[in-house]
This record gives C-alpha cells, sequence and structure tokens, in this order.
C-alpha cells in the first residue's frame, strides 16, 4: 500500500473538491478499495471518507425510493419498504458477499466495485484493465469466473455484483454530483461501460464525480424474483445470476425486466429479452427463446464454457416461478 | 531420572482403574478463555522494543532471478534493508524433515517463490518497498503440466491383477482426480525473531518444534544449542506450518543482519504459494470381485507431483494396503517433477484423498454388483493386513458401518438413485468407510509437583486442537489432582521435546509421555507411603494406599517432586498394523436445474480406541468432516496452465466450505481400548474425520440424481454437466 492522505467529508461540495486532485478516490465502506490498494492494484494518493456525510437515508419520494450512496448493504436490505414492494433487490443483497461484509458495503460502492478477475489482483500478470495495453492475462489462462457477453479482445472481466443486476431489473437511476456542482441522473444501463479498448474505464464517471444516491421507481412488476447459482452456499460470487421483475396480467406477461450477474462485463440487461416476453403467454418455448436470444453473441473461454447452459436452465426456472 | 518406554507389544491399561474421573470427561479448554478474549497472544502479537519489519518479496516467474532495483528501494523511506541471502528457503521444509529445506535466493524453481525480503521501521513501509521491489526472471521454465513428464516411481505389485480383472465377474477400471488442495489455517503464517548474541529466539506460528528447531539452525548454519521457538498458541496449521517456513527463516536472518528484533508475516497470498499444497491426484482405481462381491484384487495407483528436491509423495495409497481383502494387489504412487509451488502434507496426507477416491469406487462396485455399499464393505474387511499378512491391533470398521448405519436409518434407503424428489430438488444418501492409520512417535514431558498442584511442560504445540485440555486431564487423572490444580506449559523449545502435532498423533504420542512423567511421580509417591505404585490411589489431592490416606502435599513434606517420561515406538507398531476406523453417512439434496449440491445432514461414528475428552474429540470430527465437505463440494486450488502459478490465492476464491454449506453434523464414538497403541490405550483421531467424508458426500450426490462425479470438487457446472 502506498502512503495516503486522508480527509473526512462532512458534504458532497466538500467531497467533490477534496476528490479533484488527480488521483485522489473516495472511500466509502473500503470493503472494495482498501483490499486493492493493499495490493496496489489501485494506488490513490488521497483518500475523501464520504460515510460521514449524511448519505445513508432512504427516503421516499412519492411512490419511488431514494437511496443515499452510503446506505449499507446490510440496512438496505432490511429496510421494510424495500422488502415490501423490491423484494428482489433485498434478496440480491443478501445473497451477496457475507454479513460482516454487507455491514460495510454501500450502495455507491457496491456499484463501483471492481472486477474479482485473478489477474486483475495479481500485479505480476499483465492486465489491460490495469494497465491498458499491457495485454490480458485471462485470455489463454483460467476463465472460470469471467464474462460471456459484453466482451472485447482488451478484456473478459466480469462485473461481479448481485445488488446491480436487481437494479438493472427494477430500472434504477443513479445520482451524480460533478464537481462543479451540478447533479445529473443516469441510467443504471448507461451507467456502466463495456471494456472495448480502454477495459479501464468502467462507468461514465469522470474524476471527482460523487455518486449522490441511486433511485428506484415505483416497481413496474409484483413478481420478482432473484436467483443465484454460485460454488458454495454462501460467500461466493455468482456463477451465474437472475434477477427478474415481472407483471402477469390476464395470463400474459404485462412488464418483464431481467437482469443477470455472472455473464456480462457490466450488469446486463438486453432489451430484446424483455420485448420478447412482454405481451406474451408463458411458456417454456418462450423461456428458451429468451435464452436463445439473451445467449446469441455470448462468446465462451473455456473456464466458463459451462455458463451459456447454467443460464438457460436458471432463466428458465426464475421465468416459471415469476409467472407461476 | 527419566520413565522411558518404548512400545514393543501390548500394554497394560492404568486409566481404568484411576479415581480422578477427568479423563475422557468434555472438559473445556483451560486456555479457552485467553483465546476468546484476545489475551492468547499469536506469534504476530509479542512485539518486541523496536521491532523493524519485513515483507517477502515472490519471484513473478521462473528462470535465474534479478533485483532490478534494490538500490531506489533501500533508499525508500524507513527502509532498512533488501536482503536476498542465500540462506533463505525455496519454500517450507516437509514435517518431521529435521533439516534445511532446498534453499536460495538465486533461481526460482516455481513462480511465487520467496527471493528477497524488505524491511523497514513500519510494516506499511516494508509492503510498499517490497511491492516496488522489481523482479525480472530469466531461463527457460520447467514443466508445470502433470501429464507432460515422465513419472518416478512404480507401484507394489502382488500377485496378477490383470488377470484377476480379466476373470472377474464385475472388473471396474476408474479414474478419479482430485485437485491441489491448501491448508489455509485461520491464524497467518509470522514469526519474529530477536538475538542476543550468536543464539537466536524466534516467536512462531510452527507444530513440531523439535524439529523446528534443527531446521532453522540448519538453516541458519548454527548450532541447534543456539536456537529457541516459542508457538504457545498455534491458530491451526493443518500441514502447512509442520516444517521451518519462510518467514521464520528471513526473519532470523534480517534481525542478525540488522541487529534488532525482526518480525515477518506472511500475507495470505504469499502463504498460499511457500508454505506446502496438497498435490493434485489422479487415481486410477481398479476393482476385480466375484458374483458376491468379494474381492479378488484392487488396484490403487496415483500420480502426484512434487518440486525437484522434495522427498514428499502425497501418500495416497496409504489405507489401501490395508483397507480391503483381495490377493491381487497394485497399489502406489508415481510422482512427477514439476516446477508449481511444493507439495507436502496436508490434512491427513494420504487418506483425505485416497479414502475419498476408493471409496467412490467402492460405491461403484455396489452399483454394479448390486449390493447395499455397507454390505459390500462388510464383506471385504480382511482379517488380516493382506498386504503384509499381519494381524490388525484391532478392527473396528464392522462395529462402525453398524452403529452408523442404525444411527442414520440407513435401512430406509431406497437403493435406486433418483428415487426420493422434493420440488426442484433430487434427494439422496450415501456412506463411505474411514480409515486412517495410526503412528506413534517419540516424545519427553516433565512434570513438577508442588504442594500447589502440578505443571506439565513439553514443546508439544496446540493448534486449536485441545493439547492443553487432554495433557492436563492426563496430567489430573494420573495424579488425583482437579483439572484447576494442573498448569500445562506447551510449545518453547526450552521444554522437553514432545512430538509436536501432525498426522494425529499428537495427543497420544505426548499424552504418553505425559502418562509415563506422572507415573515416574507415583512411583515417588508409592514410595515415599512405603506401598507399591499399583495400590497407589491418587484423588482430589489425597493420597491412598491400603487403609492409610493422606494428603499429597503432607506426603511431599516440603519436597517439589519432579517426574520425567519418555515414550518411543518399538515393535508394537511393526507387529501388527494400526488404524483408526470409522464410517461417514451424508444426505444431500441436488438442485435439478443448476446442479448446486447442499449437504442436508452428516453422520460419523468413529473408534480411535479411547476417547481423551468428549469435546475436543468431537470437534476435531466436525472439522474434518466440514473438510470433508469442502473436498468434495468447494475446494480447488487452480494452477495457471501457463506457468502453474496459483491462480485463486485468497479466501474469496478458494472456497473453503463456509457454515452455510455444513449442516448439522453428529459424531459417535465407538467404545475401545487398543492395547497396543499404548498404556493410554488411544490412537489419533484428528484426521480420521476427514477420511473418506467427502465419499459420502459424491455417493449421495450418485444417489440423489444419478451423476458420478469423479473429478472433484463436484461444483455445480460439473454436476449439470451430467444432468444434461
Ligand atoms: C470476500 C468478498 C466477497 C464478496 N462477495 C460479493 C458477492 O457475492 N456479491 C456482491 O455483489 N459483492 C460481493 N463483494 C463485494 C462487495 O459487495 C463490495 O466490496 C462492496 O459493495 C463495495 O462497497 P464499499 O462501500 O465497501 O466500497 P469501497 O471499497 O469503499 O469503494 C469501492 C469503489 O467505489 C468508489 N466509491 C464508493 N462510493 C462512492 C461514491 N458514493 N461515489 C463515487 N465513488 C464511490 C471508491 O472510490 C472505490 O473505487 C464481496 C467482497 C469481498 C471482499
Ligand atoms: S480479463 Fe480484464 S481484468 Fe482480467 S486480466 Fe484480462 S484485462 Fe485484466
Amino acid at each position: 500500500m502506498r502512503p495516503f492522505d486522508y480527509v473526512r467529508a462532512t458534504d458532497a461540495a466538500g467531497a467533490s473538491n477534496a476528490a479533484q486532485a488527480a488521483n485522489a478516490a473516495f472511500i466509502a465502506g473500503g470493503t472494495n478499495l482498501l483490499d486493492l490498494m493493499k495490493l496496489e492494484v489501485m494506488a490513490p494518493e488521497k483518500l475523501v471518507d464520504i460515510s460521514r456525510m449524511g448519505l445513508d437515508q432512504v427516503e421516499e419520494q412519492g411512490r419511488d425510493l431514494r437511496i443515499g450512496a452510503t446506505v449499507t448493504n446490510s440496512d438496505l436490505a432490511a429496510d421494510l419498504r424495500v422488502r415490501a414492494r423490491w423484494p428482489v433487490l433485498s434478496r440480491a443483497l443478501l445473497a451477496g458477499a457475507s454479513g460482516q461484509l454487507r455491514n460495510k458495503a454501500t450502495t455507491g460502492g457496491n456499484l463501483l466495485q471492481r472486477t474479482r478477475c485473478p489477474y486483475f489482483y495479481d500485479t505480476d500478470t499483465p492486465c489491460n484493465k490495469r494497465q491498458p495495453g499491457e495485454g490480458c492475462s485471462a485470455l489463454g489462462g483460467e476463465t472460470r469466473n469471467h464474462a460471456i457477453l459484453g466482451t472485447s479482445a482488451e478484456c473478459i472481466a466480469l462485473h461481479p455484483s448481485d445488488m446491480a443486476v436487481a437494479l438493472r431489473a427494477l430500472d434504477a437511476r443513479v445520482e451524480v454530483r460533478v464537481p462543479d456542482g451540478a447533479v445529473t441522473e443516469h441510467e443504471l444501463g448507461d451507467f456502466h461501460r463495456q471494456p472495448g479498448d480502454r477495459p479501464d474505464r468502467e462507468t461514465v464517471l469522470n474524476q471527482g464525480d460523487l455518486i449522490t444516491s441511486v433511485l428506484l421507481p415505483a416497481p413496474a412488476g409484483d413478481r420478482q424474483v432473484y436467483r443465484k447459482v454460485r460454488d458454495r452456499a454462501s460467500y461466493a460470487f455468482a456463477l451465474v445470476s437472475v434477477a427478474a421483475v415481472l407483471r402477469v396480467e390476464e395470463g400474459r406477461i404485462a412488464h418483464a425486466a431481467i437482469g443477470f450477474g455472472g455473464l456480462g462485463t457490466v450488469p446486463w440487461r438486453d432489451p430484446s429479452v424483455d420485448e420478447l416476453l412482454t405481451g406474451e403467454r408463458p411458456t417454456t418455448a418462450l423461456f428458451d427463446k429468451a435464452a436463445d436470444l439473451l445467449l446469441q453473441g455470448a462468446e465462451t473461454h473455456g473456464g466458463d464454457d459451462f455458463k451459456p447452459p447454467l443460464a438457460r436452465r436458471v432463466l428458465r426456472a426464475v421465468l416459471e416461478e415469476a409467472t407461476a | 531420572m527419566s520413565l522411558d518406554l518404548k512400545l514393543d507389544g501390548r500394554s497394560e491399561d492404568r486409566f481404568g482403574t484411576m479415581a480422578q474421573g477427568l479423563l475422557g470427561t468434555p472438559a473445556d479448554r483451560p486456555e479457552g478463555v485467553l483465546k476468546v478474549t484476545g489475551a492468547a497472544t499469536y506469534a504476530a502479537e509479542n512485539l518486541p522494543e523496536n521491532c523493524a519489519f519485513g515483507m517477502l518479496v515472490r519471484a513473478p516467474g521462473q528462470g535465474k532471478v534479478t533485483a532490478v532495483n534494490a538500490d531506489e528501494v533501500r533508499a525508500m523511506p524507513g527502509v532498512l534493508a533488501v536482503i536476498r541471502d542465500e540462506r533463505m528457503i525455496r519454500n517450507a521444509a516437509q514435517g518431521t524433515a529435521n533439516e534445511a529445506p532446498v534453499q536460495g535466493v538465486d533461481h526460482a524453481e516455481y513462480v511465487g517463490q520467496p527471493v528477497a525480503v524488505v524491511v523497514a521501521e513500519s510494516f506499511e513501509q516494508a509492503r510498499h518497498a517490497a511491492q516496488s521491489l522489481k523482479i525480472t526472471t530469466e531461463g527457460s521454465p520447467g514443466p508445470v503440466d502433470p501429464d507432460a513428464v515422465e513419472p518416478e516411481g512404480e507401484p507394489t505389485r502382488t500377485g496378477d491383477l490383470d488377470s484377476a480383472m480379466k476373470d472377474a465377474v464385475h472388473a471396474l477400471d476408474l479414474t478419479y482426480t482430485t485437485p491441489s488442495h491448501s491448508s489455509t489455517p485461520m491464524e497467518p503464517h509470522a514469526a519474529i525473531a530477536e538475538w542476543d548474541g550468536d543464539r537466536v529466539s524466534v516467536r512462531a506460528s510452527l507444530q513440531m518444534l523439535k524439529y523446528n528447531r534443527n531446521e532453522l539452525a540448519d538453516c541458519l548454519g548454527i548450532s541447534a544449542e543456539n536456537v529457541r521457538i516459542q508457538s504457545p498458541f498455534v491458530g491451526g496449521g493443518f500441514g502447512s506450518k509442520l516444517g521451518i517456513t519462510a518467514e521464520a527463516v528471513s526473519a532470523a536472518i534480517a534481525a542478525r543482519e540488522l541487529g534488532r528484533p525482526v518480525r515477518v508475516v506472511q500475507h495470505r497470498r504469499q502463504a498460499f504459494e511457500t508454505v506446502t499444497r496438497r498435490s493434485e491426484t489422479t487415481q486410477r482405481i481398479r476393482l476385480a470381485a466375484d458374483a458376491e462381491g468379494r474381492l479378488s484384487g484392487l488396484g490403487h495407483e496415483a500420480l502426484v507431483s512434487n518440486l525437484p528436491g522434495e522427498t514428499f509423495a502425497e501418500p495416497v495409497t496409504q489405507a489401501s494396503a490395508f483397507a480391503y481383502a483381495g490377493a491381487h494387489r497394485v497399489i502406489g504412487e508415481r510422482l512427477a517433477r514439476l516446477h508449481r509451488p511444493a507439495a507436502g502434507s496436508v490434512r491427513a496426507p494420504g487418506e483425505a484423498v485416497g479414502v475419498t477416491a476408493f471409496e467412490c469406487a467402492m460405491d461403484e462396485l455396489a452399483v454394479k454388483t448390486g449390493l447395499d455399499p455397507v454390505e459390500l464393505r462388510r464383506r471385504n474387511i480382511p482379517d488380516k493386513d493382506p498386504s503384509s499378512g499381519k494381524p490388525f491391533s484391532s478392527h473396528m470398521l464392522a462395529a462402525a458401518l453398524d452403529d452408523g448405519a442404525g444411527r442414520f436409518g440407513w435401512s430406509d434407503r431406497a437403493p435406486e438413485p433418483r428415487s426420493r424428489r422434493e420440488g426442484e430438488w433430487w434427494i439422496g444418501s450415501g456412506m463411505a468407510a474411514a480409515f486412517r492409520v495410526n503412528i506413534m512417535m517419540e516424545a519427553e514431558a516433565r512434570i513438577d509437583l508442588t504442594p500447589d498442584g502440578a505443571v506439565v511442560e513439553t514443546d508439544m504445540t496446540d493448534l486449536g486442537t485441545g493439547t492443553y485440555a487432554i495433557l492436563t486431564q492426563i496430567a489430573g487423572e494420573a495424579l488425583g489432582l482437579p483439572a484447576e490444580s494442573v498448569t500445562v506449559r506447551l510449545g518453547d523449545t526450552d521444554f522437553p521435546p514432545g512430538s509436536g502435532s501432525g498426522g494425529s498423533w499428537g495427543s497420544a504420542t505426548t499424552g504418553n509421555a505425559v502418562w509415563l512423567a506422572a507415573l515416574d511421580l507415583r512411583r515417588q509417591i508409592a514410595a515415599r507411603l512405603d506401598c507399591d505404585e499399583a495400590e497407589l490411589t491418587l484423588r482430589d489431592g489425597q493420597a491412598t494406599c491400603g487403609n492409610v490416606t493422606r494428603a499429597l502435599a503432607e506426603v511431599l513434606g516440603g519436597d517439589d517432586l519432579r517426574g520425567h517420561g519418555h515414550i518411543t515406538a518399538g515393535d508394537a507398531f511393526e507387529d501388527v498394523v494400526q488404524s483408526t476406523f470409522g464410517a461417514h453417512f451424508a444426505e444431500v439434496a441436488v438442485s435439478d436445474v443448476t446442479g448446486e449440491v447442499r449437504v442436508r445432514r452428516m453422520l460419523g461414528s468413529f473408534a480411535a480406541g479411547r476417547i481423551l475428552n468428549e469435546k475436543t474429540a468431537r470437534s476435531q470430527c466436525h472439522g474434518g468432516m466440514t473438510w470433508g465437505i469442502g473436498m468434495a463440494l468447494t475446494e480447488e486450488l487452480t494452477h495457471d496452465r501457463r506457468d502453474g502459478h496459483m491462480v485463486n490465492r485468497d479466501l474469496a476464491e478458494y472456497h473453503v466450505a463456509v457454515n452455510a454449506d455444513v449442516p448439522p453434523l453428529e459424531v459417535h464414538f465407538l467404545e475401545e481400548l487398543d492395547p497396543w497403541s499404548g498404556p493410554m490405550q488411544s490412537k489419533g483421531l484428528g484426521e480420521l474425520g476427514i477420511c473418506g467424508a467427502g465419499a459420502a458426500v459424491l455417493n449421495a450426490v450418485y444417489h440423489a440424481c444419478g451423476v458420478r462425479i469423479r473429478d472433484m470438487p463436484a461444483t455445480p457446472d460439473k454436476v449439470l454437466a451430467g444432468l444434461e
């Protein structure tokens, strides 16, 4: 770990100001950032602590919910409003990490957590995400937990979040305060960037941009399911996960929004899958067609060859459950 | 004076007639409160004044090593030294090596080899400086793929297995594979070294101090008298702390060079690489059986790997030599010399993976013959060791099978796979036998008896296993003292050399040395009472002989007595085959959608001679069964196919079983005294619980859903491939 300065921000303006320095980073729960700093995968010269600026509230705004950026994963999962109306989010959160980590991990930090690609963590192996142009060690190596959707020739790293998968299916928006004080909103679907030839640039954020909250619109579907497949019963990242938010009217799917984890370089959602399902009667054939659409562009790398068939099965099971 | 005993035959049971009633009870650990309140200090925690901090640096490749920017790093803030000393070790020593392992920093033989230690005023400075030291390697790398090299060694052949296979009514020829495993103890590998003149003291986290002392002395090129090692508390070892480790050697070298104490703690990612892993195994198992399922022959051949220069080859087939009858046999290991991190003992070396694969094969034979798996095993229990013809000291497999099957409710099981389904989950059950050789080492212990009680001293270690508790119980029982009057002091090479902890031999070996020390005292007490030691009853601080009872303090009459015991294995471990036995039963659920496996319940019946402490014994078995679940379902150390380095070297990605993977575990002990095992009639139990446990789980997976996993662990993708 490199020596760094530490500043505790008390408000958003102060935080933004403090974080404008070229190599400053916000620290929230620190559960991802500190690990990466210890390994010198990330080496900010200045940490701006945003955990004590009052961004830890969950507030109702009409039928919507505003979730402060530093609300912990534990608190959000336990929130009675979330459990009642956005249960898919609560389940996704509880399927992630461990109790201890969820007590520290925050909403903003979870969205911005970095990949678990083992080569990214290993500074002795080349990695385009750490150092663009250096090469990708995963290609030709061990690829069990890599992405099969949205990859590029430069990087196949998976976005590991569970929470973000549910948020995608819930049409969440991310509220960002930029250093000049302006506040912008991004659809979560536009927030993360696929690797392309710049795998180091993972979101639309620029230096000093602060996530202040995540906005959750009133749920468009009351049938909500989160299902995560993993290598052990707890405390493991998703091999495949599916978040479904559906509304069924008169035997037909009136609304479908499906998020996917374990598959994409970003929290995944495929509009063509949602469109296919919408307006249709639920059948196994339909679900299989949805899987075909989802996986048509998938590229596997050996270690992750199991993902397409697994995703197909999980998608079918989740849709069966949500439409039952 | 010392009471020496070499075990050449049966021993008399002396504990059956003792009066204190302490041994065998589920006594609490005397050091338990210290541990849960944080008062028990582990190796890294006793910082001396003026301590400097060292951090190891790894080689990023194989070949000739160059530290490119050492001078720059030396100039970094706080940095005291960048040390690349030829006495630094390539990897941890093997258990009981008693001499230095391969040393040197000029040539890296595997990716991850420690090739420098950077020392600084603070831990953070040392770590940053170590990360800044740029190491390059050049030269052509050695092989890392087990299939790419010609292995050494040949199995032992008895009779003609090929013909037996041809003539058999039922013949199976199967291959199982297990990946590398890591010990992953909770406490990191840590050492603090401090010199006083030519004498070095090291606070370390090590399992076998009398060997570690000689190993460290040999590494440093000094005499063992000048080395003191202390490890009073060890937060788990599982084999990774058996031999001297890289941090202890480099701390000693650095402390000497700097003339001040130095602490070196290995990062979890470093420990994965520098301590010994369990080798991956490829196991070919052949079974030749008649129509009744009686084996006429069996083969168990294993391919394992290790670095050049290492003597250890994972003894995969150790138990197959005596487990089942069958005249025609091919048994043994082949060793591939690979440039992966060194392999060595990890949690029940040999049986953990060997019994597990073999018991899976036995399950396949049960299916093939149509016999109940329990019955198949019962039919093949040999009446003497089929490899050597020697008798067994005791044989408890049949009893364990019956006990376990009865308690588990095995007879209710429908034999066909896919017999039971709940929603998307297939439910099934499986079983396996457990075997683990019983090993006796050499140990010494002493007891000082004063009016205040007894103080037991030996350099034996407690890895969280309960050594403090059972040695307290043994001494208290033999001397008629309540637990509160016995103090056990461990983990210091200034004390008499115990056996160290490893191979499940700790309590039986060092426990017998403590018993002998107590016997020495009993004789001295008896002499003072003018009676025969065998007539002496000691209880609650009172000594009774015939109809005379006197307080022990009074018998001491102001003197402090010292007893010394020394035990060695003799012909009792040559003339008969000694093993512990058990039977595992497991019920699992397998998702028909995802291939995920959940263990729903697990039960083990175990026989290991006298059980010294119900509670710590049970905990050991719980631990073993939990590791068994991990071996069956989750644990896999992945080597990069290109350079052999360990890819998933942290606890987020190296999946040991977590609480949610472990259902209620039921453990039962069979009553047994094994006179061949020594005066305590007790055999090593620590590792028995893991042996075969994973097979019960995998056999249950097969019974649940009809998918046979021969490539461990049974992760969802592999099960799914079978379900598709
Ligand atoms: C062992 C382990 C297992 C895990 N398992 C799972 C799992 O199964 N599923 C899962 O989803 N997650 C898992 N996680 C990841 C965990 O969810 C993340 O580490 C956590 O959510 C990060 O939140 P944090 O507040 O600690 O972020 P930090 O570590 O504090 O920050 C992460 C990044 O976000 C930036 N940042 C934080 N807040 C803001 C903000 N408001 N605005 C701008 N930038 C910000 C920081 O600068 C940093 O770059 C696991 C983590 C570990 C260590
Ligand atoms: S997949 Fe991406 S993160 Fe992983 S090594 Fe390649 S470039 Fe780096």
